[in-house]
This record gives C-alpha cells, structure tokens and sequence, in this order.
C-alpha cells in the first residue's frame, strides 16, 4: 500500500494540468456515488462501535478492488489535522470527512483519478476525476468500482427510490456530477450572473469553487446536477455535459469580445496580475487566486507560452493553506502564509517572461504597411 | 426577531415556496451573507429546512437531540421528528417505515418520483427491461422535441422490439 508522503508527492494529473490535451475552461470533472449497506444505520445515526463494524467489513472490500492496486488506504483517525486538510486541498477526501474521526476511512487509487471514503455521510462515497470536460469517463471509472464491489456487498436499493442515501437529496441514482470551469471572460464582461442565473432555471447547482456560498474566488464556478431521482445517469451527463459546453461557449465568445472591445483594459488586468504574483512578498490568498486566474486567461489569450498553463494550475494546489503548512514543515499564523506564499509563487514564476499584449494588434499593424506601400 | 442559525437580532427576513409551503427564515445580516441570502440565484432554502448545508461531522449529527416524538423505525429506532431536524434518516429501513412524510418531500427536489437510473446487478431482468424501456421513451421524447425524426423512428423500432419479446415470453 501507498504511504501518505508517496501520496502527496506524486499528485494526479488532473491536479497539476499535466495532462495532455486539457480543456482550458473546464479543469476537471468529478461524479460521486452514495452507496449504503442494506438495514445498517447511516453513519451519522450509528453508535462509534457500529461505524467501526462497519469499516471493518467494507475496508478489505474497498482495498480489494482491482483499481485500488498498489493505492493509499487510511483510517482517519491516524491523520493529523494538517494531513487531513491537505487530502481536503487536494479534493480527494471532503470536508466532511475531515471531521470525522475513528470508523471512517478513505482508500484513493495509485494515480489518484478515484477515491472512496467509507462511512462520510453515506456508508460509502466513491468519487472519480478526470481533467477537462469528462464527465463520462469519470463515470466510467466510478461504475466500474461500483460494480465490482455490487458482487460482494449488498446495497440499499429501492424499486421506487433507487439507491438509498442518508440524505434524501442524493436518492435514485446517488449521482453527484459536477465539472470545475475558468470563467473570467464572462466576470470580467459582466455576464456572468445572466449565464449563472440560466444554468440555475435548468435544475442545476452553480457556486463558487474556491471559498464559501456564492463568493467566488479566481473566478473559479462549479456546476453540478442537484436531482438525483427520476433520470438515468446517462440523461443526468447528456445535460450536464451540453450545458457546460455552452457555458464554454459563452466564456469564449465573452473573451474574444473583450479583446476586440477594450484590450487595453485585458492588457492591463493580466500585466497587472503578472506585475504583482512575480514581486509581491506579502499575498494572501483571495489575492493571489484572482491574479492566477487572470494569468491563465493571459496564457489562453496567447500572451504567454502554453507551459504557463500548467504553473497556474499547480499553483493553485500549492498555494492553499495546508498545502503551504506541509511544505514548511510547521504550523504558520496567516501572515506568514501570506509571505510564503508569495514566496512560493515568485519562485515559481521567476523564469515566466512578460507578457506580450499587443502581439495581436501588432501582427495586424505589421500587415498594413506593405499595403500602404503598394499603394504609395 | 432572532436569527435562526446564531440568535442574534435578525435584520434579513426570507420567504420562499418550499414544496408548495410557504418557508419563513430570519437570519441577521452576518449569516444572510454568509449563507449567499442577498443573491437570490445562490440561496436555497431548501437546503436549511431539509438540512442539505448543514455541515456536521457524521456520528455527532443527532448526538444532541433531545426530541422524541412519533413512531420510531423499527430497525434503528430513528423518528421522523430527528429527521425534521437534520435532514438526514437513521437507516435504509426508515425509507419504508416514513415512506409517505419522505416521498411528500421529494417534489420539487429531484426530477421525477421513481428511479430511472442503474439498478444492481441480479434484480429482476423484467425490471431492467422496464428500465430500458424508460430510457428508450426517454431519448425518444427528446429526438422528437429536436425534431430528430430519423432517430425517433429507429427508437421506436427498439422500443417495439422490446415490447414484443415480452409479450411472446409471457
């Protein structure tokens, strides 16, 4: 088995956009199952004793899964806090979880693309992640998992209600599906509330994807399904998959605008977001994610080399609070995150050249003269 | 007027349908910001009443109820009351014993009342084929609403196929 250093320092693709081929709007994609034990009390109703009898008899089930081959298995009550909250950074356990103690674990493949935690809300929470708009293929991971575990263990299954959750709100399919995009063109545009407000009307759920409620921090939404009963899986996906792929739509025509409309003002956001990440010495958080977002809008607008992408999106991992914690070693008040932070994110950007802002309008310039020449 | 979620004095007052119910909610200006009430597209009060937000740590949600109140599930003792309270049930088995309260509460959370999705393996094939069958009408429906009539034709081929398989093996 994989121990929790090996873990955290090999992070799956789709975590640092190493990837290939990534959909720069849509960074990753991710379908949670709930799955119960037929007649076991839920975990939040069961006795501590309960829950570990639990554990004890889907554990073994959940390792043995062909996936989970040479993969990271622990109970949550031999992890720090801090360590906890690094797996939470890292999306591969949720908050939730992070609270919970003695009778719950969480078993994550070797890459990392699929990860199950036992006894959260449900007895069983399985979760798969792909880079990009993939919604399907994280399904496909996920079911695969959920079949092979379907020959030993027996679900909570409903004629009516399908698949038996704690919480009513994931009955039937027990499918949460939901993709992470990078809209900065729509925020910057002030489209974003119309795009979100349409998305919301078609039964789906947007929010921010950093921070709490509707704040959304480096421009960074979530959009997922909210019900679970009464479609199949497949319907659920169709119309996830084709309503992001508008939204992407929409961002990319919302980009393409503000560069004809007002590039000045586009020039001067990301230079000013390249100008503060790579010497600022004191960022703290909100900050540093709003100037990431805008220099990967800078890198899908061509103003820097495409292996930029790829900084911002491990940065984004980097930079979050325990993540900076494990790398220096030692708990930090807010202030010194903010310093090392700025730190990391100098280092990190310190061989990334300025940008070229005005490649687009001096190509074009650099076509007119001839033109004039002929003319003269 | 008290804050519902930290009772302090409440200075936000939100009404919305919940089910066909008229909800009402307090809360002061803190937590109405935090919990996104002044942006009217990010605030479900759905989420409060059926406690989809709540964010508690599993094996402490109910530790704390003194409630006790209406027939208990047989087989793991919870009441309908606790759920009132946290949004959660106590077992599979509650499903049957409050079926009439939960299903009451399912309209207007999800899409339909009766499971269209994957069904475990070893059920009934008669009940897979049912499921199929309203996959088909499904995808049928909607070739027809974009005007697809080619593949509305090829399903309605399939969905026939189907129909008349069970009718000879019956």
């Amino acid at each position: 088995m994989m121990r929790f250093s090996t873990l955290i320092k090999h992070p799956a693709d789709w975590m640092t956009g190493e990837s290939e081929d990534v959909d720069t709007i849509v960074l990753t994609s991710r379908i949670r199952l709930a799955r119960n034990l037929r007649g076991e009390p839920f975990p939040g109703w069961a006795t501590k004793e309960r829950r570990v009898e639990i554990l004890e008899r889907l554990k073994p089930e959940v390792e043995g899964l062909s996936q989970m081959k040479d993969g990271f298995s622990q109970e949550l009550d031999g992890l720090s806090s801090l360590q906890k909250q690094v797996l939470v950074e890292r999306h591969l356990i949720s908050r939730e979880q992070a609270a919970c103690g003695e009778g719950s674990a969480a078993v994550v493949n070797r890459k990392q693309t699929l990860s199950l935690m036992i006894n959260e809300e449900d007895h069983l929470r399985m979760q798969a992640i792909r880079p990009g708009l993939a919604l399907t293929e994280a399904y496909g991971i996920v079911s695969e998992a959920d079949q092979e575990l379907e020959e030993s263990v027996e679900f909570a299954f409903d004629h009516d209600l399908g698949y038996i959750s704690a919480c009513p709100t994931n009955l039937g399919t027990g499918m949460r599906a939901s993709s992470m995009l990078h809209l900065p063109g729509l925020v910057l545009s002030d489209q974003i509330g119309q795009v979100l407000q349409a998305v919301g009307k078609l039964q789906l759920a947007v929010r921010g994807f950093f921070g709490e409620g509707t704040e959304s921090l480096g421009n960074l939404f979530q959009i997922s399904n909210q019900s679970t009963l009464g479609e199949s899986e497949e319907t659920i996906l169709r119309r996830l998959e084709r309503v992001i792929g508008q939204v992407a739509g929409h961002e990319r025509n919302a980009r393409g605008k503000l560069l004809e409309d007002d590039p000045e003002m586009v020039f001067d956001r990301v230079g000013r977001a390249y100008g503060t990440l790579r010497h600022a010495h004191i960022i703290p958080s909100k900050e540093a994610l709003n100037h990431l977002s805008l220099l990967r809008l800078g890198v899908e607008l061509g103003f820097f080399s495409v292996e930029t992408l790829r900084i911002c999106d491990a940065l984004l991992m980097e930079i979050q609070p325990a993540h900076l914690q494990l790398h220096a070693g030692t708990k930090l008040t807010p202030e010194q995150r903010d310093a090392i932070r700025a730190e990391i994110i100098r280092t990190r950007l310190q061989s990334l050249d300025a940008p070229v802002m005005n490649k687009h309008t001096a190509d074009e310039k650099r076509a007119d003269p001839p033109e004039d020449l002929t003319e003269l | 007027m008290d804050c519902d979620f930290c009772g302090s004095k409440a200075t936000v007052f939100l009404t919305q349908l919940v089910e066909g119910e008229m909800k009402k909610l307090c809360l002061c200006e803190k937590c109405a910001t935090e919990k996104g009430v002044t942006d009217p597209t990010g605030f479900s009060l759905a989420d409060e009443v059926l406690g989809g937000s709540k964010v508690a740590a599993p094996g402490q949600l109910v530790a704390a109820t003194p409630v006790e109140q209406g027939p208990e599930c047989p087989n793991c003792g919870f009441t309908f009351a606790k759920f009132q309270q946290v949004g959660r049930l106590g077992c599979s088995i509650c499903y049957d014993t409050f079926r009439d309260d939960i299903v009451r509460r399912l309209k207007g959370m999800h899409k339909g009342m009766t499971h269209a999705g994957r069904v475990p393996e070893g059920l009934m094939a008669a009940y897979e084929r049912e499921q199929r069958l309203g996959r088909l009408n499904e995808r049928l429906a909607e070739a027809i609403a974009s005007e697809n009539y080619e593949e509305a034709a090829g399903l309605r081929d399939e969905i026939n196929e189907i129909e008349a398989a069970e009718v000879v093996e019956s």
